[in-house]
């Protein structure tokens, strides 16, 4: 089956985007095809490469990063929620005068039609977060 | 909204038409899910798909006259219901037993909508291709 996956809440503060990455990883590892994950609300701290969790705990981030590798996944954080939370790429830095950027790898900014599109193109989107 | 839809290309869904059902459940004020559902809204017109509103739980609030939050300095974004209509978004819903529990009426909203039982409100969702809820 085609999924898309919508993470709605940031890291660590709830488990929506350790289960979205778990539903992501297993489905992709039973042979289903990942659309695209989309990032939104404060789901857009998923895709900040700034963040340094304690050595025993898991990364979500690189997590994520580690997984779009090995699986080409399309991760894809929407750009007004994350012009809000100062999540940012090398681009927009440039296009609003920032002095830093904090993308992660693996991750792209890019706007809501591709939440419309993932909706579109996949046979189920799934919501992580409420 | 101005950013992105700058950033947004023209919607393109190579011609599918699926139902999507915007579920808003969240008061207008307190936290952002009301406003960033609006955006989600206001692109996803772009695609021309079937789409639906379905205002539920405190949701319903989002759709009080009179909003007034100049003492709060959050923007007041309640005037952008109305103009739905502009971007084809035609099918609003609203759960009666919310509306009621909440000691209002059709008459306090700020757009007309169809107000439905939970009955009806599972047969809408039922039909739908794409369910987000905010």
């Amino acid at each position: 089956m085609k999924f898309s996956v919508l993470v709605n809440e940031g890291p660590y503060q709830h488990e929506a985007s350790d289960s979205a990455y778990h539903f992501t990883k297993a489905a992709l590892e039973k042979g289903h095809e990942i659309f695209r994950v989309f990032f939104y609300h404060d789901g857009v701290n998923n895709g900040t490469r700034l963040a340094t969790p304690p050595q025993d705990d898991r990364n979500i981030t690189q997590r994520w990063s580690a997984l779009a590798e090995q699986h080409n996944l399309d991760l894809v954080v929407c750009v007004a929620a994350a012009q809000r939370r100062g999540i940012i790429d090398a681009d927009e830095m440039k296009r609003h005068g920032k002095d830093a950027n904090n993308i992660a790898p693996g991750f792209r900014i890019s706007g809501l039609g591709q939440l419309i599109e993932a909706g579109i193109q996949a046979d189920r989107l799934i919501t992580f977060g409420d | 909204m101005t950013d992105e839809t700058m950033l947004e290309e023209d919607g393109h869904s190579g011609g599918v038409v699926k139902k999507f059902l915007y579920v808003n459940r969240r008061a207008p004020y307190g936290s952002i899910y009301a406003l960033e559902s609006l955006e989600v809204v206001l692109i996803g017109a772009a695609f021309e798909q079937d789409v639906s509103l379905l205002f539920l739980d405190d949701g319903v609030f989002q759709l009080k006259k009179g909003q007034d939050t100049a003492m709060t300095d959050m923007k007041n974004f309640s005037p952008t219901y109305r103009a739905l209509e502009m971007y084809d978004v035609e099918k609003l819903y609203a759960d009666r037993e919310s509306i009621e529990q909440r000691g209002l009426t059709e008459d306090d909203l700020i757009v007309p909508v169809e107000v439905l039982s939970r009955d009806e409100i599972k047969d809408l969702m039922a039909q739908q291709d794409v369910v987000l809820s905010f």
